[in-house]
C-alpha cells in the first residue's frame, strides 16, 4: 500500500562491497570473542560475551537479513519479539534462581522448612 | 460513487450463485480455499466440539449433585473435567471467534475478496482437524486425569500415556492458531482496499488484529512447552521432574507464559463482536472508537506481563508474586475503558431487544461480574485464601464461557443470515438467550459462594470428614444441587437454540442482504454472499454511522437511503 514499495521489495540487492564488509566485521568480532575468553574478568565475563554477540547478531540481521533497507515495521517485529523472550527468559530465571533452595541439593529435602526459612506464603 | 444496491447483487445471485451454490459435492468443500466455506466448516467442527465437552460438564455437574458417589468413580470425574477443560480451551473457545466468525467475516469487513494465503488458511483448518483427532485419540490411551493444565510431575509421571498424544494434539492446534493469526496479520495489513484506513476498520477487526499479535507472539512457547516435556518423557532430560534435577514451577512459567495470553485471545475477538452488536443494534454510532481500538492494543500488549498471577500460591518469588499482581490490576483499565464506551454507546440508542442484542446485553452484565471477581484474585491476601476454590471456577466461567461464548453465539446469530442466507426464528432466538443467560449464572453465581465457603475446585466428593463439618457438607450440597440444575436449564437453552438454527436452513425466510441496519461491508453483499465477496472493490466508509441505511418493507430489511428514494 505504501509510495515506497518499488524501495523496499523483497528484490533488493546488496552490493558485494557490503557482504564483505560485514563478513570481515564478524570475522573481527569472533577473534574479539576468542580473545576476551583468554581474560577473566569476573563478573564482566557474561556481559562482555553477550555484548560482543548482540553485535554479531545486529550485524547478521541488518546486513545479511536485509533488515536495514527492509519496511521499519519488520525490524519493530523482531524487535518486540526479542523483547518478549528476554521478558520471559528474564524473570523466570530470576524466579526460578530464587527457588533454588527447594531442589537439588540432597541433605535438605523438607521442602516446607525451606519455604518457612525463605518466609514465603506456604499452602498445602 | 460505485455502491451496490441488494437490487443488483440478487441480480447477479441468479447468474452466478453465491459461495454456497457456486459448486457443488463433498470435495468442493472440503478442498476449498474460500474464506467462507472454511469459515462455515470451522464453525461446525467447534460446535460439534462444543456439544462433546458440553457433555463432559454435564456430566461433572450431576456427579456433583450430591455428596458422595452419584454416577462416576472420582478417577472417572477427573478424566471428565480435564477433558471438559482441554476441549473447551483448546477446541472451542480458542479457534472459535477467529477460526470461525473470523474467518467468515474479516475478508467481507475488509473489503477483500479472500484472505492474504487461502491455502495456509485451509491448512490451519486441518490442523484442527488432526489435533482434535488427536485430542480425542488420547481419552481412549488413558491417564489423562492432570487438569487442563497438564501440571508436573503428576503429568509426567508413568502410565499417563494420555498426556502425551494430548499434548501432541495441543501442539498442533497451537500451528494452527498461529497460521489463523498469521494470515490475518497480512489480510488486514496488505489487502485493505484503497480508502480502508486504519481508523476505518471495524472494531471487529481491530480486535482480531490484536488477537493475532498474541496467537503469533504466544502460542510458539506453548509449542516450545509441549516439545520439552516430550524431551523430559523421552529422553529423559531433567527440565521440569524434580527427580530429574527439574523444576516443576519452571513448567507453570512456560504454561501461563503462554496460556494467560490465550485468554486474551479468547476475550478480545469476544469483545470486538460485542462493539458490532451493540453499535448495530442500537442504531448508534459507537462512543469512543479510538479508545477501544487502542484498548484492545493495550490488553494484548499487558497479556504479556500478568502470566505469574496463576502463581501466587506455587512458591514464586514475594517480590515476583508483587510485580505480577500489580501489573494485573493494569489490565482492567483497558477492559473497563471498552464496558464505559459500550454503556454509552446505548445511551439515547433506538435499542431493539433482537437476539444479538440480548446476547450482547448478557455478555455486558456476566463480563462486569467475571471481570471484577477477578480482582479479588489478584490481590495476594486474597488469592491465597481463594486460589483452588469454585470462586476461581466460577470466575473463569464467567470470563470465558459468560463472555466469549455468549459473545460468540450473539455473534453467530448477527451473521446467521448472512452465513446461510435464511433468518432463524426471533421469538425462539430471545426465549433461548434468556434460558442460557438464567442456566448461567444459577450454575455459576452460586459457585463464588462455594468458593468462599472453601470447597475446592475439582473435588470429586464433598462428603463431612473431608475436612469439614456435617453443616459445610449440607451447604455445599445446597449449592452444587443449585447449580447442576442452572446447568440443565442452560443445557436447555442451548438445544433450544440447535434446534431454531437448524430449523432455520430447513424454513427459514430468506434473509435480507441487510437485516439489521449494519453499515461494515458484508451488509453491502448479498445473503449469502457471491463466491468473491463483492463484484465491485466496494467503497469504504466509516461504518458507525446508519443514517443511510433505512428499512424498506419490501425487502423485509434495510436498503440504502439513494436506492429507496428512487
Ligand atoms: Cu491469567
Amino acid at each position: 500500500m505504501s509510495a515506497h514499495d518499488e524501495h523496499h521489495g523483497p528484490g533488493h540487492i546488496i552490493s558485494f562491497r557490503y557482504t564483505l564488509g560485514t563478513f570481515l566485521a564478524l570475522m573481527v568480532l569472533t577473534v574479539v570473542t576468542v580473545g576476551v575468553a583468554q581474560f577473566d574478568l569476573g563478573s564482566l565475563d557474561m556481559p562482555v560475551a553477550l555484548l560482543v554477540a548482540g553485535a554479531k547478531a545486529s550485524l547478521v540481521c541488518l546486513f545479511f537479513m536485509h533488515l536495514r533497507w527492509d519496511r521499519p515495521i519488520n525490524t519493530l517485529v523482531l524487535v518486540g519479539s526479542i523483547f518478549f523472550v528476554v521478558l520471559f527468559l528474564i524473570i523466570t530465571m530470576f524466579d526460578t534462581g530464587q527457588n533454588v533452595d527447594l531442589k537439588d541439593d540432597g541433605d535438605s529435602p523438607d521442602v516446607v522448612t525451606t519455604l518457612e526459612s525463605q518466609s514465603l506464603p506456604v499452602v498445602d | 460513487m460505485a455502491t451496490l444496491t441488494p437490487a443488483d447483487t440478487h441480480a447477479h445471485d441468479d447468474h452466478h450463485g453465491n459461495y454456497i451454490t457456486c459448486s457443488k459435492g463433498i470435495m468442493s468443500w472440503l478442498i476449498t480455499l474460500d474464506h467462507k466455506r472454511i469459515g462455515v466448516m470451522y464453525v461446525i467442527a467447534t460446535l460439534a466440539s462444543f456439544l462433546l465437552g458440553g457433555l463432559f460438564a454435564l456430566g461433572i455437574r450431576t456427579e456433583l449433585i450430591a455428596p458422595g458417589e452419584t454416577i462416576m468413580d472420582a478417577e472417572t470425574y477427573n478424566r471428565f473435567f480435564t477433558l471438559h477443560g482441554a476441549i473447551m480451551t483448546f477446541l472451542v473457545i480458542i479457534p472459535a471467534i477467529p477460526g470461525a466468525l473470523g474467518n467468515f467475516v474479516l475478508p467481507i469487513m475488509l473489503g477483500a475478496k479472500d484472505v492474504a494465503f487461502p491455502r495456509l488458511n485451509l491448512g490451519s483448518f486441518y490442523l484442527w482437524i488432526i489435533g482434535a483427532a488427536l485430542t480425542v485419540y488420547s481419552m481412549l490411551q488413558g491417564g489423562i486425569d492432570t487438569g487442563w493444565t497438564f501440571y508436573t510431575p503428576y503429568s509426567i509421571e508413568e502410565g499417563r500415556q494420555g498426556v502425551f498424544w494430548v499434548g501432541m494434539g495441543v501442539f498442533i492446534l497451537g500451528f494452527s492458531s498461529i497460521f489463523t493469526g498469521l494470515n490475518f496479520i497480512v489480510t488486514v495489513q496488505r489487502l485493505r482496499p484503497p480508502g480502508m484506513t486504519w481508523f476505518k476498520l471495524p472494531l471487529f477487526l481491530w480486535a482480531l488484529y490484536a488477537t493475532a499479535i498474541i496467537q503469533v507472539l504466544a502460542t510458539p512457547v506453548l509449542g516450545i512447552t509441549m516439545l520439552l516435556l516430550a524431551a523430559e518423557r523421552i529422553m529423559g532430560i531433567g527440565i521440569f521432574d524434580p527427580a530429574l534435577g527439574g523444576d516443576p514451577v519452571l513448567f507453570q512459567h512456560f504454561f501461563w507464559f503462554y496460556s494467560h495470553p490465550a485468554v486474551y485471545i479468547m476475550i478480545l475477538p469476544a469483545m470486538g463482536i460485542i462493539s458490532e452488536l451493540i453499535s448495530v443494534h442500537c442504531r448508534r454510532e459507537i462512543f469512543g472508537y479510538k479508545m477501544i481500538a487502542f484498548s484492545s492494543v493495550a490488553i494484548a500488549f499487558f497479556s504479556f506481563l500478568v502470566w505469574g498471577h496463576h502463581m501466587f500460591t506455587s512458591g514464586q518469588s514475594p517480590l515476583m508474586n508483587a510485580i505480577f499482581s500489580a501489573i494485573t490490576f493494569s489490565v482492567a483499565i483497558p477492559s473497563a475503558v471498552k464496558v464505559f464506551n459500550w454503556i454509552l454507546t446505548m445511551y439515547k440508542g433506538s435499542i431493539s431487544f433482537t437476539t444479538p442484542m440480548l446476547y450482547a446485553l448478557s455478555f455486558l452484565v456476566i463480563f462486569a461480574i467475571g471481570g471484577l471477581t477477578g480482582l479479588p484474585l489478584a490481590v495476594l491476601s486474597t488469592d491465597v485464601q481463594l486460589h483452588d476454590t469454585y470462586f476461581v471456577v466460577a470466575h473463569f466461567h464467567y470470563v470465558m464461557m459468560g463472555s466469549t461464548l455468549i459473545a460468540m453465539i450473539g455473534g453467530l446469530h448477527h451473521w446467521w443470515p448472512k452465513i446461510t442466507g435464511r433468518m432463524y426464528n426471533e421469538r425462539l432466538g430471545q426465549i433461548g438467550a434468556w434460558i442460557v443467560f438464567i442456566g448461567f449464572n444459577l450454575t455459576f453465581f452460586t459457585q463464588f459462594m462455594l468458593g468462599t465457603k472453601g470447597m475446592p475446585r475439582r473435588y470429586h466428593d464433598y462428603q463431612t470428614g473431608l475436612g469439614w463439618s456435617a453443616e459445610t457438607t449440607e451447604l455445599f450440597h445446597t449449592y452444587h444441587f443449585i447449580s447442576t440444575m442452572g446447568s440443565y436449564v442452560m443445557a436447555v437453552g442451548f438445544f433450544l437454540t440447535a434446534f431454531y438454527l437448524l430449523q432455520s436452513l430447513v424454513n427459514g425466510r430468506k434473509a435480507p442482504a441487510n437485516p439489521w441496519g449494519g453499515a461494515s461491508l458484508e451488509w453491502e453483499c448479498s445473503s449469502p454472499p457471491p463466491h468473491h465477496n463483492f463484484d465491485e472493490t466496494p467503497t469504504p466508509e466509516y461504518c458507525y454511522k446508519f443514517d443511510h441505511w433505512v428499512w424498506n418493507d419490501e425487502e423485509q430489511g434495510y436498503v440504502r437511503r439513494d436506492t429507496a428514494k428512487s
